[in-house]
């Protein structure tokens, strides 16, 4: 599912503007350990972080991953999102939880099938 | 292109964490653009922000050096930092001696060195107390 869509279905707010609408979402990933998301999470994953600072750009880019989303109605700093607009990385903000994040992403993936492993 | 090297070189600023992984995420764009296949830049990079990352949040800074020839990529970060006491200990999944304020970035997983064996083909580290670190990370492009 593109995260275009993702995120008008889940009411999730769209901090970055156009930039990479047409990503593929096959997952949901969550995690606030850089180095372990580096190596664990999947690519084409959405990554649930409460962290904000530059950095989970440079996590995403490196992951593969296809969206950031940041829960909890958590303020997003302006330079991380001048810099996903840069490198193509949306960026979801809302009111959820992780876990209502994680159990709302997986009826919506597993509905259309986007998600093999559910 | 015959015997061609090229070869980058990078200043790790240690102060500024805005500008932390910007050598890395540059050596990919060049990589991407020599066409290397997209597994290999993905070894690549990960093994280089960790060692960059690690410089910075370790070691104060230091200086990335990559050489890419027609069989590997070598990527050499260069630090004045503490030097790392127990190699051994510092490779272990887990261990880490990042203070709070860094944690509170998002690393101190343990993971770095972990994640740089893990991706890379060989990985040297030579390093001294009170000198510095050289982590020295080999990327093969051909089997
Ligand atoms: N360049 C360096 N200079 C001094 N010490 C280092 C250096 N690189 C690593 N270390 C030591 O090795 C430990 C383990 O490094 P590693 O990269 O695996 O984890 P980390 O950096 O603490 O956390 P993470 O990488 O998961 O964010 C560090 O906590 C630090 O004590
Ligand atoms: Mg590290």
């Amino acid at each position: 599912m593109k995260v275009a869509e993702f995120a008008s279905k889940l009411n999730m707010r769209i901090l970055t503007g156009e930039t990479g609408l047409d990503r593929e979402i096959r997952g949901v990933y969550t995690c606030d350990l850089l180095s372990w998301v580096i190596s664990h999470a999947r690519k084409d994953d959405a990554w649930i972080t409460v962290h904000t600072n530059l950095n989970i750009v440079a996590v995403a880019l490196l992951a593969e991953i296809s969206c950031i989303i940041i829960p909890e109605d958590i303020s997003v700093e302006e330079a991380t999102l001048k810099r996903a607009c840069q490198e193509g990385i949306p960026i979801l903000s809302t009111g959820m939880n992780a876990f209502e994040i994680c159990c709302r992403a997986g009826e919506l993936l597993k509905s259309t099938g986007s998600n093999l492993a559910l | 292109m015959g015997d061609n090297v090229i070869k980058l070189d990078y200043v790790i600023p240690g102060d500024d964490f805005s500008v932390a992984g910007e050598a890395s995420s540059n050596v990919k764009k060049v990589l991407n653009q020599l066409g290397i296949p997209p597994f290999i830049v993905k070894k690549a990079t990960i093994s280089m922000y960790e060692a960059e990352i690690n410089s910075v949040i370790h070691a104060g800074g230091g200086n990335a050096h990559v050489e890419i020839d027609n069989e590997k990529i070598v990527v050499e970060i260069t630090d004045q930092g503490p030097g790392i006491p127990d190699i051994e200990l510092a490779m272990q999944e887990g261990y880490s001696t990042a203070p709070d304020e860094i944690r509170e970035l998002g690393f101190g997983a343990g993971m770095g060195l972990p994640n740089i064996k893990r991706y890379s083909d060989e990985l040297e580290i030579n390093t001294e107390v009170g000198k510095g670190t050289t982590v020295r990370i080999t990327i093969r492009l051909k089997a």
